[in-house]
């Protein structure tokens, strides 16, 4: 009887257990299918636009509705000009952060600065944008740029990134509140990344006779190397979707490629935001959804780049155990 | 004689064959935050023996071992007080740096720990590689040697630029014992180098170790009481209390621990009847 028992029970849970794992692949496959259903209907609305112009779509930079001549190679241009510029800025930054909160910081003063850097990172960009346009902005005409342009803007060459009229909204603007804004990403993410290298790695290096900050040279950064990478690169796709802030402080007014940071430009994202409610000829609209499709490739492609190094650096490098 | 920078230099020119270092552990207490891990030990470490320190989990002898070339500190909030000394000088006094005493007295750690991102041979110099000047003749030379004398050479010889961690897991514990030796400590410490691996790696760690007392000072932990006695030549029995403080029971020539013990708890031990 207990042996019928026993059979009848295993036979109604086994049924159990397809039917869940059955409902939870269903689930699983819900975003899978919302990411896809979100490419098709981008693709469906800017196919018209991109038949149209084609190649010349990403290589022209006239933003012309009223000819309806559309080429979104000055956003393109000015998406990854400031994101870089953000990225530069902001790296370096944060892993001295990271280094000195995860290394060196007693344990007191960890706490706290840590969820002042979370906290930072939970601020809405709207008010990122308010702060960079009635305080950045004016700063950076009246004092940092000029500075910049009598001191860098001399050199050869590189002085060319700091000519110009200095208007406050321009490029290196919209770069620096990108910085400020994906510093506390890569901070935190840094944080954990470091926080995570082995113990035995640290105190195999201590062991040779290393001093701290040779341990963190030679065996806590190349160990934590590709989540900080990974970390980088997450700040970056933050950076290239980001609106509301770069829309309040990079101009919006030209569609120039020039190489110097004090020029007034355009993202992406914020000529989306700026003209989607004017678009009233379709071939308009239809463009305009061509550079959110644009933007959303780019951003995939960065984010899956991220995941994929971060992803190493958490299993251990080269198939180390521990 | 001194552990200050210049005397050190000194100390690693010497030719290896007048070598032949002793310790002096005298009240030696550690402690994580406020809470004493261990109390009051007191022992000799004599030179070019193989001294092994047992006692059941949690006895403390990890954290002893830990002290004896202050990487116990290197812990949030610990810290040792007494006296250690490397012949005669106290590793704790004042104005010791605790960098150079680690260069003296190596380490070797429980589980294998290589750098990942380094080949073999970089794993192998990484300690000459912080004192900078290096010629690759010079270098081809150390990474030989030592790799040698760690009983590793002929199973990497062909892989010298693969990664560290791609070795199997006895390998990465000689390849870690290569590296120590590398830069000819005085001392090496051993926190149980063979409890992570399988029998056969375990037999050759034991075999090195053999070897390596001709020319060095060794002191290893090991839960294996088998393991003490075949390898050891003095052991030290440890026990922690009521109060979970880890004292030093009593320590003494290996055959005779083994053989006879003069403290009764020792002998329980020994033979099995707690731990």
């Amino acid at each position: 009887m207990s042996a019928e028992l026993l059979g009848q029970s295993r036979g109604s849970s086994h049924q159990g257990d397809s039917l869940f794992e059955r409902s939870i692949l269903s689930l699983a496959f819900v975003p899978v299918g919302l990411l896809l259903l979100l490419v098709a209907l981008l693709w469906y609305d800017a196919w018209p636009a991109l038949a149209r112009y084609g190649v010349r779509f990403f290589t022209t930079n006239t933003w012309d509705p009223v000819f309806e001549n559309f080429g979104a190679a000055a956003f393109i241009y000015g998406t990854v000009i400031t994101s870089l510029l953000g990225l530069v800025i902001a790296t370096p930054l944060a892993i001295g952060a990271a280094l000195f909160l995860a290394a060196y910081a007693p344990e007191w003063l960890q706490g706290p600065v840590a969820f002042t850097i979370e906290l930072l990172a939970a601020i809405p960009s709207i008010i990122y944008g308010l702060w960079g346009f009635f305080v950045l902005a004016p700063l950076m005409r009246s004092t940092v740029e000029p500075f910049l342009k009598e001191t860098l803007g001399a050199i050869p060459i590189l002085g060319a990134l700091f000519s110009g009229p200095t208007i406050g909204k321009d490029l290196l603007t919209a770069g620096l509140i990108l910085a400020i804004m994906i510093l506390p990403t890569i901070t935190s993410i840094s944080r954990e990344v470091i926080r995570s290298v082995p113990d035995n790695q640290r105190e195999g290096m201590l062991g040779l006779g290393a001093t701290r900050f040779e341990m963190i040279r030679y065996a806590v950064l190349p160990y934590a190397r590709p989540g900080l990478i990974g970390a980088a690169i997450l700040g970056l796709a933050r950076a290239l979707g980001e609106t509301m802030a770069v829309t309040m402080v990079i101009g919006n007014s030209s569609t120039r490629i020039t190489p110097s940071l004090f020029t007034p430009g355009y993202t992406l994202a914020s000529v989306i935001a700026n003209q989607f409610t004017e678009a009233d000829k379709e071939i308009y609209f239809s463009a305009i959804v061509a550079l959110s499709l644009v933007l959303l490739l780019v951003s995939l492609v960065l984010n899956v780049m991220a995941r994929v190094l971060v992803a190493r650096t958490t299993r251990g490098p080269l198939g180390v155990r521990n | 004689m001194s552990l200050a920078k210049p005397m050190v230099a000194e100390r690693l020119e010497r030719p290896v064959s007048s070598r032949g270092h002793s310790m002096q552990i005298r009240g030696l207490s550690a402690y994580y935050g406020a809470k004493k891990a261990v109390d009051g030990i007191t022992m000799d470490i004599p030179a070019n023996h193989i001294t092994a320190l047992i006692g059941p989990s949690g006895c403390g002898k990890s954290t002893v071992i830990r002290c004896l070339n202050r990487m116990h500190e290197v812990v949030r909030g610990a810290r040792a007080e007494g006296e250690v000394l490397l012949d005669g000088e106290n590793i704790y006094g004042p104005g010791i740096d605790p960098v150079q005493v680690r260069r003296l007295i190596g380490m070797v750690f429980q589980k294998p720990n290589p750098f990942p991102m380094m080949s073999v041979y970089d794993n192998v110099i990484a300690g000459l590689k912080l004192n900078g000047r290096l010629d690759k003749r010079e270098a081809d030379a150390i990474v030989e040697r030592s790799l040698r004398q760690a009983a590793l050479w002929d199973e990497v010889k062909d892989k010298l630029q693969a990664s560290g961690a791609a070795l199997s897991g006895g390998q990465q514990q000689r390849l870690c014992i290569a590296r120590t030796l590398a830069v000819e400590p005085e001392v090496i410490l051993m926190d149980e180098p063979a409890s992570a691996l399988d029998p056969i790696s375990t037999l050759k760690i034991e075999d090195l170790m053999q070897e390596l007392r001709e020319r060095y000072t060794i002191v290893v932990v090991t839960h294996n009481m088998q393991q003490a006695a075949r390898v050891s030549d003095f052991t030290a029995f440890m026990l922690a209390g009521d109060d979970r403080v880890g004292r030093l029971v009593e320590v003494g020539p290996t055959d005779e621990m083994f053989t006879r013990p003069t403290e009764k708890r020792t002998e329980d031990y020994i033979t099995g009847r707690f731990g």
